[in-house]
Parts: C-alpha cells; sequence; structure tokens
C-alpha cells in the first residue's frame, strides 16, 4: 500500500533522515519509534506530502507521489487521514464545523447527511453530544479524540498517528491506543503510528520500526523488538540512559 | 580591516535576506492572484473579513479622518487668515486629504489594525499546525485563508479611504466655518470648485494598492512564523512594520507616478 523508497531530507541544512526506506501492508499498522528528533514526524509530513524529499519516492497504492504538485497531491491526501501531535483541530470552528469540513471540501451540503456522519464519527470515538463545543473547552484527550474524529470522517485507507498519545495520562492515553485498534478493525485501515511511548507501540503495532540516526535501525514485531539485544534498540525500549549523552 | 569585513558581512545578509523576503512577497502575492481565478471564491470567508476589516475598522477609520480633517483645517486657518487667504481653506483641506492625508493615515491604521490581526491569526494557525491540518484535509492553504483576507482588505480599504475623507472634509468644514467663522459658501464653492475628480482617483486608487501591499505583507509574515509564540508576536511586529515602511515608501513614487500620469496634459 505505501511504500518509502530511500527517503532522504535535510532540514535547516542538517540531515534528519539518510535514506528512508519503509513498506506497510493493506490494513497493517506500523509503529515508528526512535529518540526524539529523530526525524520521526518529519516522515509522515513526507508521507502526507507536507514536506518534499531530497532524494527517493514516497509511492501510495502503486503511484508515485514524490514530485506531484500540490494539486496533484490532493486526491491522495484524501484517501490518507493524519492525527497531528497537537491535534490541530481549527480553533474558530466548532467541533462540529471541524468535522464537517472535509466532507464540505468535498461538496457534501446535505445537512442531514453531515449531521449523520459527524454523529457516527463523535459516536465512535465516545464524544457524543459535543457538536457545538468549541475545541478551546475540550481537554487534552478529548481534543486528540476530536482530531480523530475528523480524520477518519472520511474513512481514509491509510491513518498516520504523530504521537497519538504524548501528553496525556496513561487512561486517556490507553483510550487513545483501543481506538487506534478499533479503527484499524472496523475500517481496515492501515496505520503508522509514530511514537516514544513503548507501551503504546506494544500494544498497537503488527511491526515496530526503531528509526535512529535517519535510517530504520531495526524492524521486527513487537516481540522481537522486547527480545532485541542489541544495546541501541535495548536501551530505548527498557527506558535506559547508560550510554548516551544525557546532556545532548 | 575586520570590523569593515564584518560590517560588509552584516550589510550583505540584511540585503539578502531583504531579497528573499521580498522575493516571497511577490510569489505569494502571485500565487494568491492565480489561485483568486482557479479556486471558487469562498464567500462566507470573504463576507466575515470584510465584516471584521470594513465593518469593524469604521470607528478607528472614520475618526482619524475627522479629526485630521479638524486638525489640517485649523493649522491651515492659522497660516491663511494672516494672508486673507480663508476662502482657500476648503480646496487645500479637500485636496490634501483626497491627495495623501486619507488613503495614507486611513491606510496606516489599517496595517496597525488588521495587518497585526492577520498576521497574529496566520501565524498561530502555523504553529499549531492548523495551516498543516488544512493541507493535510487536501485544501490550499492560499485560496482558504489568504485569498478572502486579500480580497476583503482591497476591497474595504478603499471604501474605508472614502469614508475617511468625506468625514475629514466635513469636519475641516466644520471647524472652518462654525468655530474659525470662515465664510461657508465660499468655503464649499472653492472646495467643489478645486477639487478635482482625479484627486479622488488617486485617493481611491492609492488606497487600493496599499490593501494589496498590506494584505500581502501581513499574510506573507503569518504563514512564514517561525516556531513558538515568540514566534507570532515578532511576526506581527514585523507585518505592521514592514507594511507601513513600504507604504510610505510606495506612496512616493505612486504621488509622482499619478500626478504624472494624470496630471500631464
Amino acid at each position: 500500500m505505501l511504500e518509502l523508497q530511500g527517503i532522504k531530507k535535510k532540514l535547516g541544512g542538517q540531515a534528519v533522515l539518510r535514506g528512508v526506506n519503509l513498506k506497510v501492508a493493506p490494513a497493517e499498522k506500523v509503529v515508528v519509534i526512535g529518540r526524539s528528533g529523530s526525524g520521526k514526524s518529519v516522515m509522515l509530513r513526507l508521507i502526507m506530502g507536507l514536506l518534499r524529499p531530497e532524494a527517493g519516492a514516497v509511492c501510495f497504492e502503486g503511484t508515485r507521489l514524490t514530485g506531484l504538485n500540490e494539486e496533484a497531491w490532493n486526491p491522495y491526501r484524501r484517501k490518507i487521514g493524519m492525527l497531528f501531535q497537537g491535534s490541530a483541530l481549527f480553533d474558530s470552528l466548532s467541533v462540529f464545523d471541524n468535522l464537517a469540513f472535509p466532507l464540505r471540501e468535498d461538496g457534501e451540503k446535505s445537512v442531514k447527511v453531515l449531521r449523520e456522519k459527524v454523529e457516527e464519527a463523535l459516536k465512535i470515538v465516545s464524544l457524543s453530544g459535543t457538536e457545538q463545543v468549541m475545541p478551546a473547552e475540550l481537554s487534552g484527550g478529548m481534543k486528540k479524540r476530536a482530531a480523530l474524529a475528523r480524520a477518519i470522517i472520511r474513512k481514509p485507507d491509510l491513518m498516520l498517528y504523530d504521537e497519538p498519545t504524548t501528553g496525556l495520562d496513561p487512561i486517556v492515553a490507553d483510550s487513545i491506543n483501543r481506538l487506534i485498534l478499533h479503527l484499524g478493525k472496523m475500517f481496515g485501515m492501515a496505520s503508522i503510528v509514530v511514537t516514544h511511548d513503548m507501551t503504546s507501540a506494544r500494544k498497537v503495532g503488527d511491526r515496530i520500526a526503531y528509526l535512529h540516526e535517519g535510517k530504520i535501525y531495526f524492524e521486527g514485531t513487537p516481540a522481537e523488538v522486547d527480545q532485541c539485544e542489541d544495546p541501541l534498540v535495548r536501551d530505548f525500549v527498557r527506558g535506559h540512559a547508560e550510554g548516551t549523552d544525557v546532556t545532548g | 580591516m575586520g570590523r569593515v569585513v564584518y560590517l560588509a558581512g552584516k550589510v550583505g545578509a540584511m540585503v539578502t535576506d531583504c531579497c528573499h523576503t521580498s522575493g516571497g512577497v511577490f510569489l505569494l502575492l502571485g500565487d494568491t492572484l492565480r489561485s483568486m481565478f482557479r479556486y471558487r471564491i469562498r464567500w462566507d470567508q470573504l463576507l466575515e473579513q470584510m465584516y471584521f476589516i470594513g465593518i469593524r475598522s469604521q470607528v478607528v477609520v472614520l475618526t482619524t479622518g475627522a479629526f485630521t480633517g479638524a486638525v489640517f483645517a485649523a493649522q491651515v486657518w492659522f497660516q491663511f487668515k494672516r494672508f486673507g487667504m480663508e476662502s482657500a481653506i476648503g480646496p487645500t483641506v479637500s485636496i490634501a486629504m483626497c491627495r495623501e492625508l486619507g488613503p495614507v493615515l486611513c491606510c496606516l491604521l489599517l496595517a496597525g489594525r488588521v495587518g497585526a490581526a492577520m498576521a497574529a491569526e496566520l501565524s498561530s494557525m502555523k504553529i499549531t499546525e492548523q495551516v498543516d491540518a488544512l493541507r493535510a484535509l487536501g485544501v490550499y492553504p492560499v485560496e482558504y485563508l489568504i485569498v478572502p483576507r486579500f480580497l476583503a482588505l482591497v476591497i474595504s480599504a478603499p471604501i474605508l479611504t472614502a469614508l475617511a475623507l468625506v468625514t475629514g472634509i466635513g469636519c475641516g468644514y466644520f471647524v472652518a466655518v462654525k468655530i474659525f467663522g470662515v465664510d461657508g459658501a465660499y468655503y464649499w464653492d472653492n472646495t467643489i470648485k478645486f477639487t478635482d475628480r482625479k484627486d479622488v482617483m488617486i485617493a481611491l486608487i492609492k488606497s487600493f494598492i496599499f490593501g494589496v501591499i498590506i494584505a500581502t505583507i501581513a499574510c506573507h509574515k503569518g504563514m512564514n512564523c517561525p516556531p513558538g509564540t515568540a514566534g507570532v508576536g515578532r511576526t506581527t511586529t514585523e507585518a505592521v512594520v514592514n507594511a507601513s515602511i513600504t507604504l510610505l515608501i510606495v506612496n512616493f513614487f505612486l504621488t509622482v507616478l499619478l500626478n504624472a500620469l494624470l496630471y500631464s496634459n
């Protein structure tokens, strides 16, 4: 479904990604882990076409997206949903209008259809009754769920999650993890979850990829990652700072 | 020697930065004009922006226009009465308001009020990933965010300037006639006699161009905001300062150009 071929990206003159190769099969849930600043979020932005790579290609459903202009990207963006780290709800719009936004962009004008689809999406994320609430009035977890509802309202083939559980308490984080699993089952959508929360990674991932120094350093099932004896992977998975420059 | 090299480096960096920013502003202007014809106009957004820019700016603009006209009429009366030229106050106020004071002051206020709001709103959207979310949902940000703001400002600026002119000239009349006792009939007669349609055209053309400048600079700043809340503050300040300075510089060239074009015969 999705393939990253030797993706290279520099930001501010510094190489962030140095040749990332990754394949995601339909309905597969891949978790990308790595230290802060390792380029995980940059990778998602490249998949979504929000950034352009210096080298390499993003292929989605057999089409090479790299090199397409902004307008040519849009039909593919409609098939890919993205949950942003900070939720990125439009703060001038109510929850209803946020969720209805992608549908209206697709030309849906019927208020009845919009209401039905918004209610359905809010029900999936357990936020029924919040239609008229403004994003500023929602808690962090509720914002994430509302943003998730907006991202899935078009029923995309692929969902990208950028740090979905960061900044949330363990209970809310677990509810988001369950939601990711539930959505995968419900719509059969593939997912790429970027996180450094190992609990989340083990729970939602069919496969875990460890991004280190701009490349996929290790790939395996959650069990294989847990059993991996490579010091870099082991230290990250177990949360050990030994041998790591803690000042850096 | 080292100091000279250091200074040369600084100046070079400033020039490069200035060229880079100007290039970005022109590219955004081109993209905005292209998007205007390529995509449908979002009337709801346009009306919302026109309400914010046009209706909500009226008090500020009318007050500025009124007191500029009043002060200018008073100053002119103080000088002209020494030569017995009180009847020339009307056309002097009227022409000055039309050609310079009306469009320049009105648009400087719009740069402060509307330019700052545009830059702050867009930069807040930028740093909270809302602009990226728009793109992720398949919406081109220039079409959705910038075109309505741009159109609203270029439509509203000439209308607000016209209102400022009317109040300025009206208040000038009030000060000269009702307070300083200048003959009202002479005042109006001379005002109408010496104020040409071209003077009003200059005001409207200038304010239209100033609207383009303010909208483009403010939107460019907002869309290129550096990360962090400090970035929003700096972006907003830079948007107002850059728009105001550009407006004043462009005003000089417009004055020369429009006079050459409209009064060449």
